[in-house]
């Protein structure tokens, strides 16, 4: 066969590393909850299910940003989203959690869907601008719904159901639902990277004229990925409601979507397990600093600095240039 | 397949960069466009191509007027064009360059968990459309790292896959010489007969041994075409482009 006389494609060990990164932080994480109780410290395990959940938003984001070249400055919505079904079906008496997923993916599905249609009309920093403005725009529909609380938000008066069961209000089954959320979530991001779409979509982002000269056109394709990256960023958003057993406008403030995509920048743009290194970094970063100094966001921002000017590939580049030294 | 252009116009301001032009290209020919730099030889292409809109004038494909049609749309018809400036995704290997270019014709695209890279049909077809342009021992190479030569060919092979039954060369030989030359118009040679092609090409030589006819495009208008020997015994011709040339080359 022809084939066989072609030797193996060179990028493949880069590829396999990242899956294996991902799998040690996944188990390092399911090794956590234990450690924790032994430690006498069992908040650690609910400031960890933060950690997963925003690791699951910014590793949709890079699903945009890092293979489509979408940087996304209004990703916290979705997170909003996420949140806000949990916390109006549970008022209609529905705690299920998976419909309440459906739900959530379903409203962004269609807000990106319209708003990712008409951003994608525009490119560079006009597009971060406007996906800026319509998170805004949902941002303030959520301040103004006055029987949600508004600006205070509202408190859940329990976590969802799973099964029927309320097995969620323990901790650390929350913590591992979490897990395996993220885990399920990576694992079709990584097949959507390595699948005929995926290769379109890099295509785009590597040379758009040249992707429609051999015929595909680039707007269906990123606006599928805009699509795909919000549904998968209201599942965060689930997870973190019931995390926080509250929901504000908050979670959707501007700042969030920046947050967002600073982790995705520290972890290594385009690289899913990057991105969950990178929310795993800036959390703990946050939390350690926090706990040292008030000015912890001067020394985060110095950090963030250092990083972007000597290892401009994030975390992942670093890690990456270490394991090449020492072969 | 038949492409046909019929008074196709276009400016740039008060700058006419394509100025009335008609032309019929048969069915298996090579027609060769050569003029003076900045004559509107890439504009045309890039109207043909549908990378440009023209302001007036039609491009009809078999009969069928395309000068609506997107580029990409241009493509799945059969006209596909290669770029004067090499155009690739540098970041990809050169197998999946090409593979890509077969993916858009063949099956949809979204198709969200299977493996491209272990395609055999896909990475089959690229690796037919690499050996036709001398290039399928680079296959697994990233294409940023080609040299100047082998990114035309890749160029070159990435039109290929798509499956055209009308290439737009734009320049295709640009900064190649010598045996690799050569070397290159062997390989359009052997594609001749098989696809109709435009060819857009400042070396004579390439132009002389490959086209069947030659049109001379001055100033956005096409002052001559024919058979390459009477074209180039014109003497408005002579005057307006070739007479240097010949000149600084005797």
């Amino acid at each position: 066969m022809a084939e066989a006389a072609i030797p193996a494609p060179a990028r493949r060990p880069v590829l396999a590393g990242r899956v294996k990164a991902a799998l040690v932080l996944f188990g390092l994480f399911a090794a956590l909850p234990p450690v924790a109780a032994a430690a006498g410290d069992p908040f650690l395990v609910l400031i960890a299910t933060r950690i997963l959940a925003y690791a699951i938003a910014a590793m949709a984001l890079d699903l945009i940003l890092g293979f489509g070249a979408m940087v996304s400055f209004g990703h916290a919505a979705y997170l909003g989203f996420g949140a806000y079904a949990v916390a109006i079906l549970a008022s209609f008496g529905i705690t299920d959690i998976f419909v309440q997923i459906a739900c959530a993916a379903g409203v962004s599905a269609l807000f990106a869907l319209v708003t990712g249609a008409i951003s994608l009309r525009t490119r560079g920093v006009y597009f971060i601008m406007i996906t800026l403005a319509f998170g805004q725009m949902a941002f303030f529909f959520f301040i103004s719904l006055s029987a949600y609380g508004g600006d205070d938000g509202v408190g859940l008066r329990s976590r969802s159901t799973l099964f029927g069961t309320d097995l969620l209000e323990n901790d650390v089954t929350l913590f591992y639902v979490t897990l395996a959320v993220l885990a399920a979530l990576f694992l079709a991001c990584h097949r959507i990277v390595g699948s005929r779409f995926g290769r379109v979509l890099t295509g785009i982002r590597e040379n758009p004229v040249r992707m429609e000269a051999i015929g595909f056109t680039p707007f269906r394709y990123q606006l599928t990925a805009f699509v795909i990256s919000g549904m998968m960023t209201s599942v965060a958003g689930v997870m973190l409601a019931n995390q926080a057993e509250f929901v504000s406008p908050a979670f959707m403030s501007w700042h969030r979507s920046g947050e967002l995509i600073v982790m995705v920048v520290l972890g290594g743009i385009g690289t899913l397990a990057g991105a969950i290194g990178g929310a795993v970094a800036a959390l703990v970063l946050e939390e350690a600093l926090g706990m040292m100094t008030e000015h912890w966001p001067f020394w985060f921002g110095l950090f963030l600095v250092l990083m972007v000017l000597f290892s401009p590939r994030g975390i992942t580049g670093f890690v990456e240039k270490l394991g090449r030294r020492r072969p | 397949m038949k492409l046909e252009i019929a008074h196709l116009s276009k400016s740039f301001g008060a700058l006419k960069v394509t100025d009335d032009v008609s032309l019929a290209v048969a069915p298996g020919e090579i027609h060769a466009i050569i003029g003076p730099n900045g004559a509107g030889k890439t504009t045309l292409i890039a109207q043909l191509s549908g990378q440009l809109a023209p302001d007036a004038g039609r491009v009809i494909l078999d009969g069928q007027d395309i000068t609506g049609r997107s580029m990409a749309e241009r493509v799945h018809m059969g006209l596909a064009r290669s770029f004067q400036i090499t155009q690739v995704l540098p970041g990809f290997t050169v197998l999946e360059n090409v593979a890509l270019a077969v993916q858009a014709r063949r099956g949809s695209s979204f198709r969200f968990f299977a493996r491209v890279a272990e395609e055999a049909a896909l990475n089959r077809a690229a690796l037919d459309a690499l050996a036709e342009a001398g290039l399928d021992d680079r296959a697994h190479v990233v294409a940023r790292a080609l040299s100047h030569g082998e990114h035309r060919r890749l160029e070159l092979a990435i039109a290929l896959a798509t499956g055209p039954r009308v290439l737009l060369l734009d320049e295709p030989l640009a900064g190649v010489g010598g045996e690799e030359a050569d070397a290159f118009v062997a390989r359009l040679k052997a594609l001749k007969g098989r696809l109709t092609m435009v060819l857009i090409e400042h070396d004579m030589e390439a132009v002389f041994a490959l086209a069947d006819r030659v049109s001379v495009l001055v100033y956005g208008q096409v002052i001559a075409t024919g058979a390459p020997d009477a074209v180039r015994s014109d003497p408005q011709v002579r005057a307006a482009y070739l007479g240097e040339e010949e000149e600084s080359a005797a």
